[in-house]
């Protein structure tokens, strides 16, 4: 099962619909899923799930960088994880990382700089909506980045990924591979 | 929050101000009318009648006219945003958007610099699911544009309905079009929806057939009671 978390400022908000809605259409075709906002996630929705997707946000909302606290959970969790957008800002912001200023709209030229679990090309263009990226720190390998910012991260020693732009917009195998990890 | 809907009175743009609608407050519409038939952002057959959709919706229109050369068109749809803002207090814009990154880039990148909120609640919605939410909350939507084969003069006027439904989507399996008209194959007006106070009724229309597409012209149209 995949848990889907709405990292969208507010329960059941316009956001659902453009940054949830969308993966969990992606992620039911490979297994069942369940959607709950951040301020509704439990230990044993953790516990149940066999990974998790940390969903973006509209590009103005940027409710969960001030909220790092509600995410601790990251930290001690083995499952996988995968935060896209705001989910990765967050998924730093939990480990320290400093969020940088970086706003890219549109589809945006990727270079991945590591061969990895998610992506196998070389270079490959995504859509992005974002007005941060994060810097990185040893805990981090960059997989990914763009002619402005990073664009995707992995934890060394976790199955924890953040990927910058929104695969689930025009790179939806991305989601496929991390869900088949 | 009180948002603005982009509003061309197709049928994507109508089931965006509705699901904006069941969550915040819209307070206006804004309508872009382009000169330019071969505009990817805003040209709509029928766009004039967008001031009658927004009547019996209730809703105040705030509407500027376009050349619609590209990218210029975006400094137009900001002054129309701009004025939304002024008059009406929106802190955002909601669109129609279903798969277009070309549309929704822009249309994000105004709203950035313009430090307002931008939705687009149907982004990457199955085509099939759109368009029979449509039937099921009878939205009564015409077919008001054909632009690729194999569509023809038959299909101008046709309300959208299951059995149309299903033929868009026999033709997707055989020439892969895009059911939804996303790729621009099909263009449509909407004449009634259930934010609509009153209908709209078409008292007269014509064809204009040019060669491999054409469009039904709403020439006159009234608001009666539903």
């Amino acid at each position: 099962m995949i848990l889907i978390v709405d990292m969208n400022w507010k329960r059941n908000s316009l956001g659902v619909y453009e940054f949830v809605l969308p993966l969990a259409s992606i992620a039911q075709e490979m297994d069942e899923c369940i959607i709950k906002h951040y301020l509704e996630v439990t230990s044993e929705d953790i516990a149940h799930c066999d990974r998790i997707i940390l969903s973006g946000t509209a590009l103005r909302d940027n409710a969960t960088l001030s909220q790092p606290e509600e995410f601790e959970w990251i930290k001690s969790t083995e499952k996988p994880v995968l935060g896209i957008c705001a989910g990765m800002q967050t998924i730093g912001l939990v480990f320290g990382l400093r969020l940088r200023r970086c706003l890219e709209i549109g589809m945006t030229q990727i270079t991945a700089l590591k061969e990895n679990s998610l992506f196998s090309t070389a270079a490959f263009r995504a859509y992005s909506l974002h007005n941060y990226s994060v810097e990185t720190s040893a805990e981090f390998e960059v997989l990914a980045e763009s002619a402005k910012c990073l664009q995707a991260i992995k934890h060394r020693k976790k199955p924890l990924y953040g990927v910058l732009f929104h695969p689930e917009v025009r790179n939806p195998d991305i989601i496929n591979r991390f869900i088949q990890l | 929050m009180k948002l603005g809907v982009l509003f061309s009175g197709g049928k994507d743009s109508t089931l965006a101000l509705h699901k904006a609608a069941e969550i915040e407050e819209v307070a206006c519409l804004i309508t872009l009318r382009s000169k330019n038939p071969e505009s990817f952002m805003f040209h709509t057959p029928n766009v004039e009648l967008t001031e009658l959709q927004a009547e019996a919706l209730d809703l105040p229109l705030v509407t500027r006219i376009t050349e619609g050369k590209k990218e210029e068109e975006l400094a137009d749809l900001r002054e129309a945003i701009v004025e939304a803002a002024t008059r009406f207090h929106i802190e955002g814009v909601v669109t129609g958007a279903v798969d277009s990154v070309y549309q929704a880039q822009r249309v994000q990148r105004v709203c950035s610099q313009l430090d307002l909120w931008c939705f687009n609640p149907l982004w990457k919605r199955n085509q099939k699911a759109l368009l029979e939410e449509l039937v099921k909350d009878q939205f009564t939507v015409i077919i008001s544009g054909v632009f690729a084969y194999p569509l023809d003069e038959s299909w101008l006027g046709k309300k959208i309905d299951s059995e149309i439904i299903a033929r868009l989507f026999a033709l997707q399996q055989q020439y892969g079009l895009s059911p939804s008209g996303e790729g621009g194959e099909i263009e449509t007006s909407v004449l009634d929806a259930p934010l609509f106070k009153r209908k709209v009724e078409i008292l007269n229309s014509f064809v204009e057939w040019n060669r491999d597409s054409g469009i039904f012209r709403i020439n006159k149209a009234r608001l009666v009671p539903k």
